[in-house]
């Protein structure tokens, strides 16, 4: 059984940001949603409200940026890049300010729906220069974020979980790696954030079927490795699948194609993820499902590739967590 | 379908049922119930012109999201009954007053309660943040401060066709953090929409607690009647003062009525909550039992048997 960590980002945030007064924590009327409200009642010298305004806080964060200043903004993800888009390119992207941007609930981690799914926003950031995107899959991912992402020189986007977390991996991230999960030789999965999970949940299925499964998590997305990528790929027979907790255009998959395109490699590539629509509200497990960005749905892809069926079903998976709704780790029902 | 029921009769319905949905699931947005509850109930009973919904009293499940390989698409506005010219038109801007917004619908008999049951779960237009498609609902308001402009266009867009129905956005006050609030108003006005109408739940209240400690807003009239709209403040739990602010001459710019309200009005026990009144889940039993019996009571009705 996995062991959960019930709010990561909240006790690793302020070990991290205690004593370096250049840090700040900066919230968007979402700080206990962000864990970072026990943070603003102990360090309240640390901690600037701007409220529910988006805009203001993006540019404003740049002006910190420009006093020297290396702010943490805590809001859903989605919140700080829709709206004020223009305001990251403009007053932290282009700058290069150092601004950590601390997005909560990616993808269909949330059963706000459309409005609070981001799920284009890898792609976005993929294509803003001087940006450095980083993804935590797992509670020690999340209890690193702070540490990486204020290693960087720069803008960085992180995609963080929150409430109650699995741990999956016992070494932090280092920006600019990837974590190799098993290394066999048929078929790569490439994976990141929840979706790692996902596919540690098929492995003994796919083991069963015969199958020799090379698995690699993506902490890092930008900058990106391209080199030890292509080592995997060859090291494999049949192709590769990626899933992601986003649209398959623009993100991990499309990383994956572009690395492989621009390689000349010949092999099959199968993404899977939010096929050109947006999502709605619902549980995580139902939308994964929903939406084919689980175990079941990886599997359909590794069988895409190999041209047969393995006869896998939900019941041979190891067991799924169901995340309760009303769980005391979540401050509302988000 | 109109003024079967008192608008009185109405708020309290809708507080008795997002009070039992609450309690049976061990939370919810209760205090949006305590201070908008006369607010919908006015609107839905007696304010807006409305004609018979168009969709079933039972909400059919998710039809998908809008794509041109999705013929079946359509929004939830059918409860609010069909687009004609005569009629009005209702946003909900913030999206997480769908439970009361929901409670509303069935208190004024355009939904069937079985709706409330559907709330939140997997598969349901029925959602937590009311999503376009979710009864009632025209477009998607979970990105808080787009209502207002969305209403302005509508509006004008109906002036245009000469249509002489209303377009009516129902706000909350933290939407006035947005400086898009603030540019729908310079808009409206300055294109003279004043068949554009708002009524704001001021509550004083937003995720993090107290407005005043998360991000003063200031002299709310005051601020829009400077950006040039016409502005009244009312008790938002006087259903007579609605009735007269909706009539105040605003020619040439839309009406906006600020609703002052208590987030925990007719649920006094609520107060142990403030200033964290957002979302409500009870902490502990013990807390859900007390508050259970307490509401009940001021709601005139047993107890919610939350047990099964
Ligand atoms: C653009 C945007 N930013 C943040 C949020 C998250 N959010 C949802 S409700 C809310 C509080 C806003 O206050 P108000 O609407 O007055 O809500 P109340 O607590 O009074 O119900 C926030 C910050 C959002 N939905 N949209
Ligand atoms: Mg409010």
């Amino acid at each position: 059984m996995v062991e959960m960590v019930s709010r990561p980002y909240a006790s690793a945030f302020e070990k991290f940001a205690v004593g370096k007064p250049e840090i700040l924590c900066l919230s968007a009327d979402l700080t206990s949603s962000c864990e970072v409200d026990g943070f603003r009642d102990r360090h309240p010298d640390q901690f600037l409200s701007l409220g529910m305004a988006e805009q203001n806080m993006m540019s404003f964060a740049g002006g910190l940026g420009l006093a020297g200043f290396r702010p943490f903004i805590h809001t859903f993800g989605v919140f700080m890049y829709r709206r004020p888009y223009d305001q990251l390119m403009a007053s932290i992207a282009y700058p290069r300010r150092k601004v950590r941007l601390m997005g909560f609930l990616p993808g269909i981690t949330t059963p706000g729906g459309m409005t609070h799914q981001s799920i284009e926003d890898i792609s976005v950031m993929r294509s803003i220069p001087n940006m450095t995107i980083l993804e935590t899959g797992d509670a020690t991912e999340v209890e690193s974020i702070c540490e990486a992402a204020d290693s960087i020189d720069g803008p960085v986007w992180c995609r963080v979980l929150r409430g109650s977390v699995p741990r999956l991996f016992d070494t932090p991230i280092k920006v600019g790696e990837m974590r190799v999960l098993s290394e066999g030789d048929d078929i790569l999965v490439v994976t990141s954030g929840i979706t790692t999970e996902e596919a540690m949940r098929a492995r003994s299925a796919l083991k069963e079927a015969g199958l020799s499964i090379r698995h690699i998590h993506l902490h890092t997305i930008k900058p990106f490795d391209h080199k030890q990528l292509l080592d995997h790929i060859g090291s494999v027979k049949h192709g590769v699948v990626t899933i992601e907790n986003h649209v398959t255009e623009g993100g991990v998959g499309s990383l994956v194609a572009e690395t492989m395109a621009d390689a000349g490699v010949g092999k099959r590539l199968v993404r899977l993820g939010l096929k050109d629509t947006y999502a709605h509200g619902g549980s995580r497990a139902y939308l994964m499902r929903y939406y084919g960005l689980d175990a079941l749905a990886l599997v359909g892809g590794i069988e895409d590739i190999m041209g047969q069926k393995f006869g896998i079903t939900e019941e041979d998976m190891e067991a799924a967590r169901v995340d309760d709704v009303h769980s005391l780790v979540k401050a509302e029902a988000l | 379908m109109r003024n079967k029921k008192t608008s009185e009769e109405v708020a309290l319905g809708i507080r008795r049922r997002v009070f039992e949905h609450s309690m049976r699931n061990n939370g919810g947005y209760l205090s949006q119930a305590c201070s908008a509850g006369e607010q919908l109930a006015w609107l839905y009973n007696e304010e807006l012109k409305l004609g018979d919904p168009t969709l079933p009293m039972i909400p059919k499940p998710f039809e998908g999201v809008p794509s041109a390989d999705n013929p079946n698409y359509h929004t939830g506005a059918g409860y609010n009954g069909p687009f004609e010219p005569q009629y009005d038109r209702l946003f909900i801007a913030p999206a997480h007053y769908a439970l009361v917004a929901y409670a509303t619908l069935i208190e004024v008999g355009r939904m069937a309660p079985e709706g409330l049951e559907m709330f939140n779960k997997d598969g349901s237009s029925v959602e937590m943040i009311g999503a376009e498609h979710s009864p009632g609902m025209e477009v998607h308001n979970g990105t808080l401060g787009i209502g207002l402009s969305t209403g302005a266009g509508l509006a004008y867009g109906r002036k245009l066709k000469g249509e002489p129905g209303r377009t009516w956005v129902y706000m909350s006050d933290g939407e006035v953090q947005e400086g898009q609030t603030w540019e729908a108003v310079q808009a409206a006005s300055f294109h003279g929409i004043d068949n554009l109408y708002a009524i704001m739940d001021v509550n004083q209240q937003q995720c993090d607690g107290a407005m005043d400690s998360v991000m003063e807003v200031g002299d709310l009239k005051a601020k829009f009647q400077n950006f040039g709209a016409v502005c009244v403040d009312i008790d938002g739990h006087d259903i007579n003062a609605m009735r007269d602010a909706v009539n105040e001459p605003h020619d040439g710019k839309p009406l906006i009525i600020l609703a002052n309200t208590n987030p925990f009005h007719s649920m006094p026990i609520l107060e142990e909550r403030f200033p964290r009144l957002h979302y409500v889940r009870f902490k502990s039993e013990d807390e859900r039992a007390r508050m259970n019996v307490s509401i009940a009571k001021d709601l005139g009705v047993e107890p919610v048997d939350y047990s099964h």
